[in-house]
């Protein structure tokens, strides 16, 4: 195996990955380090998602290595998946559940000590006490994207993966994220963020990174004013 | 993973795969004029058992397909190379093509000697059983669209499948000793006299060039539909 | 070993907590069966066979149907909001959430089956409870079976269009061997035969169990991880 960064949270290296005969990244190489934010932009089809699935482990990748916190992302290697944690748009919630059942079934699948307890807390943290008996069908699409959240950062991982979370959110509600967020990448979590808004990648992001056509284009450190931000990476995020 | 110089000339294996059905079906023809004017009549059951150098050939290399599936299937899930897929699917055609001959020669065999058109001996049961499980695998195979996901399901089938085939068998031969049914469609016992053992090894190499012509010609046609598709989404 | 063991029973509690809350699928299976036992009922001459030699043969139809029916849930739950990918991102080996999927599957058609007995005794006036402990036994070992396999072939249905018509034309071959071992053994119990007439059919069960379960287990990483 190649030698690694030691101090890397996050290595790819050579990934490659096709569906059909369509090939969607090839050869991607990315190194994350722990406490960095990294913004992916990009337009549609150019496998910002595929790379977030893949080292999500939703996905495996054709060719090429992920290495979180130095161990290699492989089949039967299931425990380095507890580093990760990935909010995509769909909820990943139990419609026949209540929020607490189902933060309490992901406790328990990360080997949480005291489920529910810890479930009723995450809740809590999250404004959502009043609402733990509630099924997420009953919820506004707010509230159920805050409850995803919650489910999917409950064990704290030092990875955060995020697919365009910000996404049918309303404004009070996507700044609780950013706060949520900024609250975990003070306490040295990573976050690699995929997103169209470019507001929220310069306030969350201390790096961004352009993929088109399953390469990258561009990768920097996010400085400036957010008005040279939306200039310089206007072009590549539209839709 | 196949560039565009790769050996694998869809035309020409398809090519391959037509020669050597004509050839086969050549040899069919053969064998159909062998087992009528060259081979001895059975005694018993006349004319009508001249059907049996078709009909067990045909149970027989149904049973390889099918074998040939769940071996491809076992091994594709190991290696996961395309072309293990590409035969078993290739492989579950031509077997539910030969079962489906098999089923109609045996009613038509069994109706003249034994007065009824159906009857569940083992090897009527079984080849119904290879049917159903190749109906199934292809079913799945049409209903999925992405060729990773379709290939991984239907190896997994194939495997399952060929592992209950060992469990119909016991079965069903249990069940039978319990419930004795006329054993038809059976070569004359104890044991077959020279010239019809004959007639049949020749049947069943030309029935087993006939599956190897027909799953090459087959395979063929799969990269040839492949290259189109890919020629379709570059241009 | 612990972490397999756990995750087994966490993930079949979640899916019998659902399926408490909402208890749809569990009554309509129930409600199915006792429909299928009236078909057969009324589709039958009494006169001409008795209930006692057509018993085995209309319950384990009607098990096989239900649990049919039963066993198409425990996948298409997991397609809304995609909250399998909630389950495939934990840290926790797939043989595991293969194996709570199937005791989840065999707790639900083990109900359905539970209760669907004494309906069958009441429609068709045998009386089973004297056999209790062997017909227990059978239904226990032929359930289990064709649950294994349509707890993975669930998992694949349920990502195709008309899964509900895919599962059946599947699994339906996978269910006769079991079948016919389960009418076999209920047929002798019913007359009350020796159990040394049963034993070979109830080792043929089992070693369809054996065989089944532990190659669909080893096969479901195939299915879930792409």
């Amino acid at each position: 195996m190649p030698s690694h960064d030691q101090g890397s949270l996050l290595e790819v290296r050579g990934l490659q990955r096709s569906f059909g005969r369509v090939r969607i990244l090839r050869g991607l190489d990315l190194t994350l380090r722990p406490g960095e934010s990294l913004a992916i932009i990009g337009p549609n089809g150019a496998g910002k998602t595929t790379l977030l699935r893949l080292i999500a482990g939703l996905l495996r990748p054709d060719a090429g290595q992920i290495c979180i916190q130095g161990q290699p992302l492989r089949a039967g290697a299931h425990r380095v998946r507890s580093a990760v944690g990935f909010v995509s748009h769909q909820t990943l919630l139990y419609d026949d559940l209540t929020l607490v059942e189902n933060l309490a079934f992901t406790a328990r699948l990360y080997g949480l000590r005291r489920p529910v307890e810890t479930a009723v807390a995450a809740l809590d943290a999250a404004g959502l006490a009043d609402r733990q008996s509630e099924r997420p069908k009953g919820l506004s699409r707010g509230l159920q994207q805050r409850a995803a959240v919650a489910r999917a950062l409950l064990h704290g991982p030092p990875l955060i993966l995020m697919d365009e979370p910000f996404n049918a959110l309303d404004a009070a509600a996507a700044q609780r994220l950013r706060d949520d967020l900024r609250s975990r990448l003070s306490r040295n979590a990573s976050l690699l963020l995929v997103t169209h808004q470019l507001a929220d990648a310069w306030e969350l992001a201390s790096r961004v990174a352009v993929l088109i056509q399953g390469r990258w284009v561009a990768d920097e450190p996010r400085s400036g004013s957010l008005d040279s931000f939306l200039l310089r990476y206007r072009e590549w995020a539209h839709d | 993973m196949n560039s565009p110089a790769s050996p694998a000339d869809p035309k020409r294996i398809i090519r391959r795969g037509l020669v050597l059905s004509t050839i086969a079906l050549l040899g069919l023809a053969l064998v159909y004029v062998i087992a009528l004017r060259y081979t001895p009549v059975e005694a018993r059951q006349g004319l009508a058992q001249k059907i049996f150098y078709v009909h067990v050939p045909a149970a027989w290399c149904a049973l390889l397909a099918f074998s040939l599936v769940g071996l491809a299937s076992a091994l594709y899930l190991w290696l996961r190379d395309v072309r293990l897929d590409r035969f078993a699917a290739a492989s579950a055609e031509v077997g539910i093509a030969f079962s489906a001959v098999m089923l109609t020669t045996g009613p038509i065999w069994a109706k003249p000697i034994w007065g009824t058109w159906w009857t569940w001996d083992a090897r009527l049961t079984l080849t119904l059983f290879l049917f159903f499980l190749f109906v199934g695998y292809l079913a799945l195979r049409a209903a999925l669209h992405d060729p990773a996901e379709r290939a991984r399901f239907s190896a997994v089938v194939g495997i399952l499948g060929l592992l209950l085939v060992p469990f119909i068998h016991l079965s069903v031969y249990l069940f039978r000793t319990l419930h004795p049914q006329p054993i038809v469609l059976k070569p004359s016992a104890p044991s077959l006299p020279p010239e019809m053992l004959r007639t049949l090894l020749l049947s069943t190499v030309v029935f087993m060039l006939l599956y190897l012509g027909f799953v090459t010609a087959r395979y063929g046609l799969t990269l040839a539909e492949e290259a189109r598709e890919d020629a379709h989404d570059a241009g | 070993m612990t972490d397999v063991l756990r995750i087994t029973l966490a993930v079949a509690g979640k899916d019998i907590r659902a399926e408490l809350h909402s208890r749809t699928a569990l009554i309509s299976a129930l409600v199915f069966a006792a429909l299928v036992l009236v078909l057969f009922n009324f589709a039958r001459d009494p006169t001409a066979v008795s209930a006692a030699i057509l018993g085995p043969s209309v319950l384990w139809v009607t098990f096989v149907l239900a649990a049919l029916l039963a066993m198409n849930r425990a996948f298409t739950i997991e397609r809304e909001n995609s909250a399998l990918d909630g389950v495939l991102l934990a840290p926790i080996p797939r043989e595991s959430l293969f194996l709570g999927k199937l005791l989840a599957n065999l707790a639900f058609v083990g109900v359905v089956e539970l209760l669907t007995l004494p309906l069958f005794m009441l429609f068709f006036n045998v009386d089973l409870v004297p056999r209790l402990p062997g017909i227990l036994l059978v239904t226990a070992l032929a359930t289990t079976g064709f649950v294994a396999v349509g707890t993975i072939f669930g998992a694949m249905t349920a990502k195709t269009r008309f899964a509900e018509l895919m599962l059946p034309v599947l699994l339906l071959p996978f269910m006769v061997p079991p079948l016919i071992g389960a009418v076999q053994v209920t047929s002798r119990l019913l007359a009350d035969r020796p159990l040394s007439e049963m034993w070979g059919w109830l080792r043929l069960l089992a070693l369809y169990d054996v065989v089944f379960v532990v190659l669909c287990t080893l096969a479901f990483s195939a299915v879930v991880d792409e």
